[in-house]
């Protein structure tokens, strides 16, 4: 709490937050709160709920008791199995970013400074339209009567579409088409803060390019990295768009699963509330052990 | 003349960049285990040349030699030579010890010998208490001593540092350079120390290259180089001086006769070989004495003067109008004109030189 401007401020401290809280709790923590509760209550046949406590939503989650509900539990792997696909759609779609977003932040970091602005705006530019047009552009790109096919077909590379549609490779597409950017940005400024005279000082020490890269440079910019990765992971977790639009139904993800049980009158939003909450913890496990493991490395 | 063996022989040193030259065939030989300074302004090719010795600038034209060997082409990870940085560039993510170890295991040394000389070297720069530091959490000072026994753990054939002392505070800084000479002779390997401080080149060097423009202007040691400086760049650069346009008269065998302001003749070691005619003469302010005027050398009026604590910086023109600063030193004996007085000025004998452009 150090710095110069403090003392004005001491003593209004949280007159000055208030809006920050106000903010934060009334589209942060009151959606939340509200999901928590709606995941305990009884469903109401045409969406909306019954203010009565029932475990049914996470019951139905985990356990398959037949089709009368009357048989003993058995392990439902259905809702397991759309999450794990979508865990692992991520981090595919993460890994992915992390790739190509590396290069092109160093890229973009190491030009002078008056081309660096340029080249920010053009990665930030497809942010000026809707997620949804823009995923919906991607699904015309690519089917099969698009004109990626249309231009590979004339052009004789192929004699068939590749049927890029309704498959794995376009969700991830669109997920690393959506999110890009967040793992772009992030490490940007991560290597435009790194000092090369360290490269240079490894250089001196006897370190070749490779070894430079992983010994100094990666954990030099490794807070960037991992900004990034939870910046593209997280919303790639419950992203619905893309797979909905370019994946069609074998490639359900958890994002689909919980906006039909919001959807029309064939909802459940118990059933929903208790899907997100149950992302939500996953999500943040994950960004425990990380903070966890960051802690122990500064106090090493 | 005795022969020396040479650590870093620099053949005709050429660097461009584009159409700018920063290096105009550059010969130098550095010698085993001696402390040579490149000193100069800043854009003299100073860096440029310890960077070319470092690896991380290829020369244009003409090569560096390390005991023999030619490094052209050579990447700096291949070079056995380490260098201190300007701000020391330690790697922030990792402590004192790893920082140390990092050139060592680079190399090839086991861990555990690995370890043993980190503890050699950190107790050599008096940082055994630190070693589990992390950098961030020193001061300047603690810094620059880890950057050095950084440095100097893969015991390195040479030493490079570029101006490791920029950083540090004015008293730090003269206590550091004491014990940056004890370490030279300590580890007895050639320093070469780059910085635009003649103070710093004078008081630590054994001998000193003066550059500017990307030339070497002249090669000797610190004595050398104030006394007896070979061009006026060097006398201008190094310390104070007075350059006075004289006629030389005549000059032979290193002596020449020249005609001072108010025609005087005068008689004093010339740098080069010059023709007769006009040269300049570089006088510095602390050899010149006052006088009676009928004695003196050089006749003068008294423009003012300057409080600078052990000396009193006395400012004259000549009858030619030239300016020129004498040095009296801040004794209770001494007595300053007043301004506007008519004084005479005595040149010590060896006090003047007549200087090559």
């Amino acid at each position: 709490m150090g710095g110069g401007s403090s003392r004005i401020y001491r003593g209004n401290g949280v007159k000055l937050m208030l809006p920050s809280w106000l903010i934060i709790g009334s589209f942060l923590l009151l959606p939340v709160m509200m999901m928590a509760v709606y995941s305990f209550l009884t469903k109401e046949f045409r969406g909306g709920v019954i203010w009565e406590f029932s475990l049914a939503a996470y019951d139905q989650f985990f356990f398959d008791r037949g089709l009368f509900g009357d048989e003993p539990p058995k392990l439902e792997w259905t809702y397991i199995g759309i999450f794990w696909r979508s865990i692992w759609q991520a981090g595919l779609a993460t890994i992915a970013c992390l790739l190509i977003g590396f290069p092109t932040a160093w890229f973009i970091a190491t030009r002078d400074p008056k081309s660096r602005s340029i080249w920010l705006f053009l990665v930030t530019i497809p942010y000026w339209v809707n997620l949804l047009i823009r995923t919906v552009s991607m699904k015309f790109l690519i089917r099969d009567t698009g004109p990626l096919n249309e231009f590979l077909m004339a052009s004789g590379i192929i004699s068939e579409p590749l049927g890029l549609i309704n498959t794995n490779f376009a969700v991830q597409l669109g997920l690393f088409y959506s999110y890009l950017p967040f793992m772009v940005l992030p490490i940007y400024a991560a290597v435009e803060r790194y000092d090369f005279a360290l490269s240079e000082a490894a250089a001196d020490l006897y370190a070749g390019t490779w070894t430079i890269l992983r010994l100094v440079i990666l954990p030099v910019v490794k807070p960037g990295i991992i900004a990034g990765c939870i910046l593209v992971f997280v919303p790639s977790l419950g992203a619905f768009l893309a797979p909905d639009l370019l994946g069609g139904a074998k490639t359900f993800m958890i994002g689909s699963l919980i906006e039909e049980q919001f959807k029309g009158s064939a909802g459940n939003w118990p059933f929903g509330a208790a899907a997100s909450m149950i992302l939500l913890t996953i999500v943040m496990c994950v960004l425990l052990v990380y903070a966890r493991s960051q802690n122990k490395g500064e106090a090493r | 003349m005795t022969s020396f063996d040479i650590a870093v022989a620099v053949e005709k040193v050429i660097k461009r960049y584009g159409s700018v030259t920063a290096l105009h065939g550059v010969s130098l030989d550095i010698r085993e285990n001696e402390f040579f300074t490149l000193l100069g302004p800043s854009g003299c090719g100073k860096t440029t040349l310890l960077r070319a010795i470092a690896g991380f600038e290829d020369v244009s034209e003409g090569r560096i030699l390390l005991k023999g060997q030619d490094l052209t082409g050579l990447p700096p990870h291949k070079r056995p030579v380490n260098t201190v940085f300007q701000q020391y560039a330690l790697f922030p993510h990792m402590t004192v010890t790893e920082n140390v170890l990092f050139g060592l295991l680079r190399k090839g040394w086991s861990r555990q010998d690995a370890v043993r000389r980190a503890q050699d070297v950190l107790a050599l720069v008096q940082l055994s208490d630190f070693a589990n530091r992390k950098p961030t959490q020193m001061s300047g000072g603690q810094q620059q001593r880890v950057a050095l026994a950084r440095a100097l753990a893969p015991r390195p054939e040479v030493l490079l540092l570029d101006e490791p002392l920029s950083a540090l505070d004015l008293k730090l800084r003269q206590a550091v350079r004491l014990e940056l000479k004890a370490l030279q002779r300590e580890t007895g390997i050639a320093f070469i120390f780059v910085t635009h401080d003649q103070e710093e080149a004078l008081t630590m060097s054994d001998r000193i290259a003066v550059m500017s423009n990307g030339h070497v202007q002249q090669v000797g040691s610190p004595k050398e180089i104030y006394e007896a400086p070979t061009n006026r760049f060097v006398a201008d650069f190094i310390g104070e001086t007075n350059l006075l346009d004289v006629t030389v008269q005549s000059i032979s065998d290193g002596v020449a006769t020249v005609l001072l302001p108010g025609d005087k003749p005068f008689t004093c070691p010339a740098a080069a070989v010059l023709d007769a005619g006009s040269g300049h003469l570089s006088v510095r302010p602390e050899r010149i004495s006052l006088c009676a005027e009928p004695l003196a050398h050089l006749s003068a009026t008294v423009t003012g003067h300057t409080y600078l604590g052990t000396d009193i910086q006395l400012h004259v023109r000549l009858v030619d109008g030239e300016a020129m600063t004498v040095r009296l030193q801040n004794a209770e004996s001494t007595v300053v004109p007043a301004t506007g007085a008519h004084i005479g000025l005595n040149l010590e004998a060896g006090a003047a030189r007549l200087l090559a452009d």
